[in-house]
């Protein structure tokens, strides 16, 4: 009932989705998968009219639509529930459900018909909750049931669940698919997006792969494993890998120590795990979203703290950036944005910023050697600005993430992580970066790279550490380092051994 | 230097335009004459009344700029004019006094400070608890009453000349370059942008944020305190109750009308002392044009509404737009898409 024909969507230098098909029928759930940056959030924003698309059609009942507002459309039929609930936790549930569509009699609201028509609302979904009190007053899953129950009462044909399962309990998500299947079986059509790929196995009935942006496969779960499944998320072309991989993982080649960490991380959150790097090594780290690569990579910074750091010289304290960053270590962030570029400052300001903090605030660098800094760097990683006096929020996600590697690179560290370096760039950049990858380590830098494109993973790491259910799992290093081993590591669910 | 100038010209063009406002209402507002080895005249007056809140400003722009504000500045001005005058009274001398009261804005600061950078509670709600237990506090040290004390050396602070300027004039003046100086001559003003902008990408890249904040918040501090004293000083007594009285928000619209965001970010303490002198002129000019007095409130709001009208973005855009399409005949104003 819902189809979807060569979508695009263009954000200034990337392209979020590209070309994507996406169908729906009515009573099935239809999993969307993918890595971060894949472009899931991008379709669902399209679909309820938060982001009008560049290119496509979107047709649903065989009308094509284009939805401008979310409340659109709610009104075409297509309701979303986000991980966050979108309700008001200070008003009662009734009042949420009935929201903007209270029944009134002469502008006064009916506190007593709103309440039977909240009843009514839950009643299907087998929810006997008292309807008048807050909805901050029930639990998460709870809440969203009832986000749900809104959801169908207002739009009633297709239904978005982004990540609705991520801060619930296993009795929850139980309780939550019960509701699902019942909606499922009333004929409407789910869209399920989860990291969770039990979950997905056990809700779903088809499945959708998108991974940059572009649609990868449409297939019957029962027809897909969890390798298969993975495969298709991380991505490989299993003939050029292999043509890579003679080239730079011959021989395990010995490298002199040069750190080493020792039960970094803390339960509940990854690990504890043990970390040697040598000089000029890269260490990949390869798993799924949420499987706590970059929790590992907090640790190692100090972004959390817990364990120790050792170099040749002896113990380093590393429990805060600032220290992390006196011992030598850089630290680019998955999530630039929020995490890595101060957007209304210049380039120039930018890339001095991380030199400057070491410096301390009573040295300033002369603006003169700000802006050679600049323009070297400008030149070596190619950033296309238009000078180096342009803020950095103007520029495009590629050019944002080399002013940060820049921020780092002109501190000289000795331990670089970098935390998804090509995510959502174009392909240009990206090569340009893994380019650069190779080039720092023949200088003698150590690189931690954190990435979910294996592709990537296999063309740069000397080792690639595989990180699944908040631990380190298995460690791969020469010939090993193949798409097959590694898909199988991050796959391995119960069953143990297999993966040398 | 150019370039400075240019950064300023929208606050130096209204201020301009209210000093021709007033000049207009009131023909005598530039004169300036020379009495007894002082400067008096309309416009010395306003550099000699516009001294709290231009102190406060300069403390304010910095605060702001961290994505903060400080809304304990006029209650802190209170607790250190009575400070001030308690020392006098106490005896300890004029050196005494003007470092228990600069401690006691310092101290104020590190409170604040630290609420917000340690804590963790939103600067708003952080300063409001100094804002409304600071006049008790106030009002503790003077035991309730106007403190009033005589010592000419501390009264000299307040209305005293110093090279025939009033001393206010030239504690804000000073204070306010050596702010800007410290800021644009040190890496602090990048730092503390940069941590207004984004704290956590600060942080991440090694920036002692907790630290920053802390000493903007103690900054803040230090220039109530200035203001208290001269505010004391002025009045040769402190009033717990009234001393300071809503001026944070003389202090704030100061910084806003100085072109300064609220959301922190890039900031301009000369712009926002400029802010400080266009709402003092606003003031002193109401009085000067002979209005009745119940008038004055509703005639500074209207002009501060219009002033800030003329300088949001949205009617810059407009007023360019319009431009545009008059100097050429087809539509020139290209409409930018907006990032995610």
């Amino acid at each position: 009932m819902l189809t979807i024909r060569s979508l695009t969507k263009r954000f200034p230098g990337t392209l979020a989705l590209d070309d994507v098909r996406f169908d729906l029928r009515a009573g099935e759930v239809h999993a969307l998968l993918g890595e971060n940056g894949a472009g899931k959030s991008t379709l669902i924003k399209c679909l309820t009219g938060a982001y009008r698309p560049d290119g496509g059609e979107i047709r649903l009942d065989g009308a094509k639509i284009a939805p401008r507002s979310t409340s659109e459309a709610q009104e075409l039929g297509i309701g979303t529930v986000y991980q966050e609930v979108n309700l008001l936790p200070n008003l009662t549930v009734a009042q949420n459900l009935c929201f903007g569509r209270e029944p009134r009699r002469a502008g006064m609201i009916r506190t007593r018909a709103m309440t039977r028509a909240a009843q009514d609302m839950l009643d299907p979904y087998g929810l006997d909750i008292d309807v008048t009190r807050d909805l901050g007053h029930y639990s998460v899953a709870i809440r969203q049931i009832v986000a749900i129950a809104r959801a169908v009462a207002l739009s009633g044909k297709v239904l978005i669940l982004d990540e609705p399962t991520a801060s619930l309990d296993a009795r929850e998500v139980k309780m939550l698919f019960d509701v699902v299947r019942g909606l499922k079986a009333r004929g409407l059509g789910i869209v399920f997006v989860s990291h969770f790929l039990d979950q997905v196995f056990d809700l779903s009935d088809r499945v959708t792969v998108l991974r940059n942006g572009r649609h990868i496969v449409t297939e019957d779960i029962a027809a897909l494993d969890r390798l298969s499944l993975i495969e298709h998320m991380l991505g490989h072309a299993l003939e050029t890998e292999v043509a890579d991989h003679a080239t730079s993982h011959d021989a395990v080649i010995a490298r002199p120590e040069m750190l080493t960490f020792r039960g970094m991380g803390r339960a509940g959150v990854v690990g504890p795990f043990d970390l040697d790097v040598g000089q000029g090594e890269v260490v990949g780290l390869a798993g799924l979203l949420g499987s706590g690569r970059t929790e590992s990579a907090e640790y190692l910074f100090g972004l959390r703290s817990g364990g120790t750091a050792e170099d040749i010289k002896g113990p380093i304290p590393i429990d805060t950036p600032r220290k992390a960053i006196a011992a030598g270590f850089g630290f680019a962030p998955e999530d630039r944005k929020t995490d890595g570029i101060v957007a209304e400052l210049s380039v120039r300001e930018n890339i001095a910023l991380a030199l400057q903090a070491r410096r301390g605030w009573a040295r300033p660098m002369p603006r003169a050697e700000q802006q050679r800094l600049a323009r070297m760097y400008i030149e070596r990683l190619d950033i296309r600005t238009s000078d180096a006096e342009k803020a950095v929020g103007d520029l495009s996600g590629g050019n944002q993430q080399k002013v940060v590697l820049a921020r780092w690179l002109a501190m000289n560290p000795r331990f670089l992580i970098l935390d998804e370096p090509t995510r959502g760039i174009d392909v240009g950049a990206h090569a340009e970066i893994l380019r650069l990858i190779h080039e720092l380590v023949g200088e003698g830098m150590s690189l931690l790279v954190i990435s979910s494109e294996l592709d990537e993973l296999i063309a740069v790491a000397d080792r690639v550490i595989v990180v699944r259910d908040r631990a380190h799992v298995a460690e791969l290093t020469g010939a090993e380092i193949r798409a097959d081993t590694i898909v199988r590591a991050i796959a391995r669910h119960d069953e143990i051994g297999e993966v040398a | 230097m150019q370039r400075t100038l240019t950064q300023l010209a929208p606050q130096l063009v209204t201020l301009a335009a209210v000093v021709l406002l007033v000049w207009v209402v009131f023909p005598g507002f530039l004169d300036i004459r020379l009495v007894d080895g002082r400067l008096v005249g309309p416009v010395i007056d306003i550099l000699k009344r516009g001294a709290p809140v231009a102190l406060l400003a300069t403390g304010m722009t910095l605060v702001i700029a961290t994505r903060g504000i400080d809304l304990s500045v006029g209650t802190v001005m209170a607790i250190c004019g009575a400070v001030a005058a308690w020392a006098i009274d106490g005896g300890f001398g004029l050196g005494g006094a003007l470092a228990l009261a600069i401690v006691a804005g310092l101290v104020a600061g590190l409170w604040n400070g630290t609420l917000v950078a340690i804590v963790g509670i939103q600067p708003i709600v952080a300063t409001l608890i100094l804002m409304t237990a600071g006049r008790g506090i106030a009002q503790l040290i003077t035991e309730g009453r106007i403190l009033t004390f005589t010592h000419d050396g501390f009264a000299w602070l307040g209305s005293g000349t110093l090279l025939a300027v009033p001393v206010p004039a030239v504690i804000w003046v000073l204070t306010g370059i050596a702010a800007a100086l410290l800021m644009r001559r040190t890496a602090l003003g990048l730092l503390v942008e940069a941590v207004g902008i984004n704290r956590r990408a600060a942080a991440l890249a090694g920036v002692n944020a907790t630290v920053l904040l802390i000493a903007v918040y103690m900054a803040s501090g230090l220039c109530a305190a200035l203001a208290g004293i001269i505010t004391a000083a002025d009045i040769r007594g402190a009033d717990a109750n009234n001393a300071g009285l809503w001026l944070e928000l003389d202090a704030i619209l100061a910084v806003v009308i100085g072109g300064n965001s609220l959301l922190g970010g890039r900031f301009s303490v000369a712009a926002s002392l400029i802010g400080a002198m266009i709402i003092q002129t606003i003031d002193t000019g109401i009085l000067l044009a002979g209005f009745p007095s119940e008038y004055n409130l509703v005639i500074k709001a209207a002009l501060v509404l219009v002033i800030l009208v003329l300088q949001s973005p949205r009617f810059a855009a407009e007023w360019r737009t319009w431009r545009a399409a008059r100097a050429e005949p087809r539509p020139a104003g290209q409409v930018q898409e907006d990032a995610p």
